[in-house]
């Protein structure tokens, strides 16, 4: 049942990541993606970190939505109404991307499988917590400062001066 | 099993009983049948297409809404138990939740229509301005019962409801609540001023799930308020689920009526309320919580 799972969702994960650059609208592009990402939430639930799994799948539905206006801001031709092309620099980008899957594909055959160590908590989200909250405080610190910084910054920039009252 | 069927029919249910009421809100005296009278209309009619519309994502975003309206509900106790029993069904509810932002765009982009794209980009914005206080509102009760079970979180509340103690973050989740369900004073995405917007160039069966949709999403956030705020099925002489059942009901009945009553609200003055009152009011309320617990 779990090998059933597994195969399925990393089926619809790949099956997902390939449309994004075989459809013709950047809506479709952005959903396919999307589509992908819940897939590979889902497959994390099959290792038991059910928490995890849904804040891949809140995070990637709220960024996919926010990228789509994004894309759709930036495009030539972004209503879809001609089909474009999802692929830019298509042969350097193949070979680059071709050249990182050869690496990690025998990566995983040459390295040695890894061992567990210990046993698996009986709540994993508890020890996720507790390991942020702990060994990992001052990484977790930084990263949070950093992201803030970046959201206030980033709002500070696009805020209109010339109407103080109207930049929303 | 047996409880998948009596979910799907509580929320259908309930969102006929939320579609009647609001028509007799709008006529009063008479309005009582407009509901059904329409679902008979919208399933005669015959479909209207517009030019170069992608079907596709229209058809995802118009069966995805009522789609993640229902799955979200699946980890609402129904009286003891939820259909589905999770660890941490709070996120559960927020990540279906949030589907909604998909399922409006997706339609709103996909018939190929100014209106519904003007729409579907308002839902965008609103769910920027609702979603982050949202989030801090439930995680305040997470604090507060020290789980994300909702089952946990329900027998935190047998001496106190949480709506008592944690009063913003109560209002803040009411709030939240019409913005994610696009109703009322948050109506944005669908409002006159847009011809209707998302769902304007929708009809026949489309338009029907739709808002079908919308409705079961209306039902569903009011039913979550119940075991997050107000207890879950505790109380006096009756049993656990009518006890839910009749807390949903009020719950459903004031964000019904608050449609009626209250305007439409500016969605940049409203993400400005958001990020600049309402966020540091749910981090001060979530302050108090921790101190309280600990």
């Amino acid at each position: 049942m779990r090998d059933v799972a597994f195969w399925v969702l990393a089926v619809v994960a790949v099956a997902g990541g390939v449309a994004v650059f075989r459809v013709g609208s950047m809506a479709r592009a952005t959903f396919a993606l999307l589509g992908s990402l819940v897939a590979v939430g889902l497959a994390l639930l099959l290792l038991g970190l059910e928490y995890l799994g849904y804040v891949i799948i809140l995070m990637m539905v709220m960024e996919m939505l926010v990228m789509a206006v994004f894309m759709v801001m930036y495009m030539m031709n972004p209503a879809g109404l001609m089909p474009m092309r999802m692929t830019h620099n298509a042969r350097w980008a193949a070979s680059v991307a071709g050249a990182v899957f050869v690496l990690l594909a025998t990566g995983t055959f040459l390295l040695p499988e890894p061992v567990r160590h210990g046993r698996p908590p009986a709540d994993p989200t508890r020890a996720l917590g507790l390991a942020i909250m702990g060994p990992k405080m001052l990484v977790m610190m930084i990263i949070g400062v950093a992201i803030l910084a970046t959201m206030v910054s980033s709002v500070v920039l696009s805020v209109n001066r010339r109407h103080p009252g109207r930049g929303c | 099993m047996g409880e998948a069927l009596v979910l799907l029919g509580a929320v259908g249910t309930l969102a006929l009983c939320a579609a009647v009421f609001d028509a007799v809100l709008a006529v009063p005296g008479g309005g009582a049948g407009e509901p059904l009278r329409r679902v008979a209309r919208l399933l005669l009619q015959q479909r209207r297409r517009t030019r170069l519309a992608d079907t596709l994502l229209v058809r995802t975003g118009v069966c995805g809404l009522l789609a993640v309206a229902v799955l979200a509900g699946a980890v609402l106790p129904l009286g003891e138990r939820p259909v589905a029993e999770m660890a941490v069904g709070v996120v559960w509810f927020n990540a279906m939740e949030v589907g909604a932002w998909g399922a409006l765009w997706l339609v709103g982009w996909g018939v190929n229509s100014v209106y519904p794209l003007v729409g579907g980009y308002r839902f965008v914005a609103q769910g920027l301005a609702y979603e982050l206080p949202h989030m801090f509102a439930l995680i305040t009760v997470a604090l507060g019962a020290g789980s994300l079970r909702f089952a946990d979180v329900v027998a935190a509340q047998r001496g106190l409801w949480f709506a008592v103690w944690m009063p913003v973050a109560f209002a803040v989740y009411l709030v939240s609540a019409v913005a994610m369900a696009f109703w009322g004073p948050m109506d944005g995405p669908v409002s006159d001023d847009i011809c209707g917007g998302v769902p304007a160039e929708l009809s026949g069966p489309d338009r029907l799930v739709f808002q079908a949709g919308r409705y079961a999403l209306l039902v569903v956030v009011a039913a979550a308020a119940v075991p997050l705020f107000l207890g879950g099925g505790a109380g006096p002489l009756l049993p656990p689920w009518l006890w839910t059942a009749l807390k949903t009901v009020a719950v459903l009945a004031l964000l019904v009526w608050s449609g009626r009553v209250l305007p439409t609200v500016r969605m940049d003055l409203f993400t400005r309320l958001s990020w600049l009152v309402l966020i540091p009011a749910t981090l001060l309320q979530l302050l108090v919580v921790s101190v309280v617990v600990l």
